[in-house]
């Protein structure tokens, strides 16, 4: 049989093979699946005005969810980058697990965006040549360009280290010249979507809070923040369910980036809230509406002061040995809510509050609708879903348990890739 | 080789099957949300689209500027076509060009508007915006506090220096020291419901496009939907629109509405005479705006708010001639552009006659 069909066949039937955890994991992905095609449903055949976006907010929480997919595809990298760079051996052999990362939530990001779009069935207009792409005026047009590259590059990399490991040629001299380019350029282009997105922000002067040249800093320190932290659950979970070995220094490793991250973010934040408070005038009207409310509307107070205290509270607890060393309890609930911080970060503080006032001095307040949220969780679903198969798969080349009948024995060392 | 040829079209004829079956189910449930609609209980299901194969032609067609005339002469006639039916009367979709030698200008007397909403209501009646569900208005007025814009008048003689070494001239604390200032729009009322106007301790300001010369949303827009035309009027073809909205995120006036739903336009309210870029009926999921009357305007009639506003202070010409009114007001009145801070360069023009 051809090689690249075993290799599908054999990475699938590993990946969807796993114990009783595993499969109410994906059940319960399925049940978000399953609702979130209803509710999709119902967007599209409906329009946007089944949400909770109205022409005074008009970014709504897909657009939220996608920047946020954005930070941690874009922090990917950051496990393959000490691998490359430093020569880390422990972390080069889990790169691979980077590249899953960053492909898939680069993916779920473009799903948020045709979420997004009123007319989902016009994308080809963007398409150059095709449609037309107004390049370079737009912010959005660059976007799309390097979203649609960045998913490229990672899927590029990933399925040719997976197939490679799997036939058992993966070893340094062996690789395809362009192989290490395209590595490299993966992790350049890492920071780039993630400036470039904030720059789509940036680039409309009317909203005060955005106009800010802290905004590419701010996301690439939350980026920082939220994807290691990820990375660390999906390693502790990997290493404790699986055969796959993962020291703690490359833990700690992630560990140190989320917490100087997370250092930056307050540094960040405090310039933000310095510059526009102290002199109180027209662009702190957004900050001042988010963190006290205005006139009796004060739906995102709490939120903002419960997600700069989460953040602020895990950027301390990380500073102590040992919470940085307790893998089995303190560290993967820092982790849990540094990423869902930033999460909440998002549209709470981010985007929803930047549009009050409207240049017509009107105060809104974002309400979610329930189609809307069961939306925002049907892609979450469909993106943890392809995260869960593909790194199940990938920990079975990575094991050796998932090889090609003609690939040599394993040996001790070239077990997890033969460096 | 042929062979898979062949099929490889067969397999797209399907798909195109397909997407005709969908676009006529889609088509069928916007037109059951239409007939929902009370105004329009008469008409019959057959407001749906008449012809599918229009749909799909709508579907496949290109920027309505980078067209050949003869394109042009087709997607017009398949509106008018489709317009015709799921209105029941005869409609017009015109393509007049802009007059050469023209740049549309607009200027508005805040002294002598009353804020009657005349404009708001004629501009929704001409441009077949949304009826109801919502209601889609292109113009906003905005009734603001005369003399205090941006500070509590009540607050003024509150508030006391903060003492110190320096003795009583310290910084101000209480009062309106600890309010955020510099926002003009402030306090400004976008949803009165008065009996009567104007009402004296306020004045009003109707905001639309400002058709800017420097327009943020054409540079905002990512396919080019959006873009100025040679008279200085912001265009939009609703058709290749993609609804991602970042030109509403850009522009510093609050001009643009979004389609959040099907436009709910009774077939009786529609008006028949439209223009391509204009009037004509809008579909779910696209932006739009005040065109100064673009169905109107080139044809050297007058915007519909101007005609309608019972005080004349709105006034509207063409800034290439001296002689035009708008002209006059810049020469001779005290004008001022709204948020010129923004470099935009609206050729909307506020003045106090």
């Amino acid at each position: 049989m051809n090689t690249v069909l075993c290799f599908a066949r054999d990475f699938g039937s590993y990946a969807i093979k796993g114990g009783k955890m595993y499969y109410s994991w994906l059940l319960f992905l399925g049940f978000f699946i399953l609702v979130g095609s209803y509710t999709a449903y119902i967007q599209f055949t409906e329009g946007l005005i089944v949400i909770g976006a109205t022409d005074q907010v008009t970014l709504e929480s897909f657009f939220a969810n996608f920047v946020f997919t954005a930070h941690v595809a874009a922090a990917a990298v950051l496990v393959v980058a000490p691998g490359y760079f430093y020569h880390r051996k422990d972390l080069k052999e889990l790169a691979v697990m980077g590249e899953i990362i960053a492909m898939v939530f680069v993916a779920t990001g473009i799903t948020f965006i045709l979420f997004h779009m009123g007319r989902p069935d016009r994308t080809w207009h963007i398409v150059p040549f095709i449609g037309h792409m107004n390049f370079p005026n737009s912010m959005l047009s660059f976007d799309t360009i390097v979203l649609n590259v960045y998913l490229f590059l990672n899927m590029i990399g990933v399925s040719y280290i997976l197939f490679k490991k799997y036939v058992g040629t993966f070893h340094e001299k062996q690789l395809a010249t362009w192989f290490k380019p395209i590595v490299f350029l993966a992790i350049a282009w890492g920071p780039l979507i993630h400036i470039i997105t904030a720059f789509v922000l940036a680039s409309n002067a009317r909203v005060g809070m955005w106009a800010t040249a802290v905004l590419p800093f701010a996301f690439l320190s939350m980026a920082g923040a939220s994807g290691p932290a990820l990375v660390v659950l999906i390693f502790l979970l990997a290493r404790k369910f699986t055969d796959l070995e993962i020291g703690n220094p490359a833990i700690d490793l992630m560990t140190d980036i989320i917490a100087w991250s997370l250092g930056i973010l307050m540094l960040v934040f405090a310039s933000e809230f310095f510059t526009l408070l102290y002199p109180s005038a027209e662009h702190a009207n957004s900050l001042v509406y988010n963190m006290f409310g205005h006139k009796g509307l004060n739906h995102y107070v709490p939120w903002f002061w419960g997600t700069i205290i989460a953040l602020a509270s895990c950027f301390i607890a990380l500073l102590f040995r040992r919470v940085r060393h307790s893998y089995h309890r303190w560290l993967p609930l820092v982790c849990f809510v540094v990423f869902f911080a930033v999460l909440i970060e998002k549209p709470m503080i981010l985007i929803f509050p930047s549009f009050s006032p409207s240049p017509l001095g009107e105060y809104t307040e974002y309400h979610v609708t329930l189609v809307e949220l069961f939306n925002v969780l049907f892609v979450w679903a469909l993106g943890f879903f392809w995260l869960t198969v593909i790194l199940k798969g990938a920990i079975g080349i990575l094991t050796g348990e998932v090889r090609h009948h003609s690939a040599p024995a394993v040996s001790p060392d070239g077990m997890r890739g033969g460096m | 080789m042929s062979e898979g040829k062949t099929e490889g079209l067969k397999e797209a004829n399907d798909a195109l099957q397909g997407r005709r079956e969908f676009l006529k189910n889609v088509c069928v449930s916007s037109a059951a949300a239409l007939v929902a609609a009370p105004a329009s209980t008469g008409a019959a299901a057959e407001t749906a689209n008449p012809d599918a194969d229009v749909t799909v032609s709508e579907f496949f067609q290109g920027h309505f500027l980078l067209m050949s005339d003869e394109e042009k002469k087709q997607a017009i006639a398949r509106l008018e076509k489709r317009y015709s039916a799921q209105y029941r009367k005869k409609t017009t979709v015109s393509n007049v060009e802009a007059p050469d030698g023209v740049l549309f200008g607009y200027a508005l007397d805040i002294s002598k508007c009353i804020g009657c909403r005349r404009c708001v209501h004629a501009c929704v009646k001409e441009n077949n915006q949304s009826r109801h569900d919502p209601e889609v208005q292109w113009i906003q007025v905005m009734k603001m506090p005369k003399g205090n814009i941006a500070f509590t008048a009540e607050n003024l003689d509150k508030g006391y220096p903060e003492k110190s070494e320096f003795g009583d001239y310290g910084v101000q604390v209480g009062g309106n020291a600890y309010k955020t200032a510099g926002l003009s729009t402030e306090d400004a009322q976008n949803y009165y419901n008065d009996e009567l106007v104007p009402d004296r301790d306020f004045f009003y300001m109707p905001v639309q496009c400002q058709q800017c010369e420097k327009p943020p949303c054409v540079k905002a827009c990512p396919v080019r939907a959006t873009f100025r035309d040679h008279a200085g009027v912001v265009l939009i073809d609703y058709n290749w629109c993609i609804g991602c909205r970042m030109c509403q995120l850009a522009c510093p006036y609050h001009a643009r509405r979004f389609n959040w739903g099907e436009p709910k336009l009774p077939a009786e309210e529609m008006n028949p005479k439209t223009h391509y870029f204009g009037n004509r009926p809008r579909m779910r999921g696209v932006m739009e705006k005040c065109t100064f009357c673009v169905q109107r305007t080139r044809e050297g009639r007058n915007p519909a708010c101007m005609e309608v506003c019972p005080v004349g202070a709105r006034k509207f010409g063409n800034l290439l001639d001296p002689e035009s009114d708008v002209r006059r007001v810049l020469a001779t009145k005290r004008v001022f552009r709204f948020k010129e801070e923004f470099g935009t360069y609206p050729k909307f023009f506020y003045y106090i006659g």
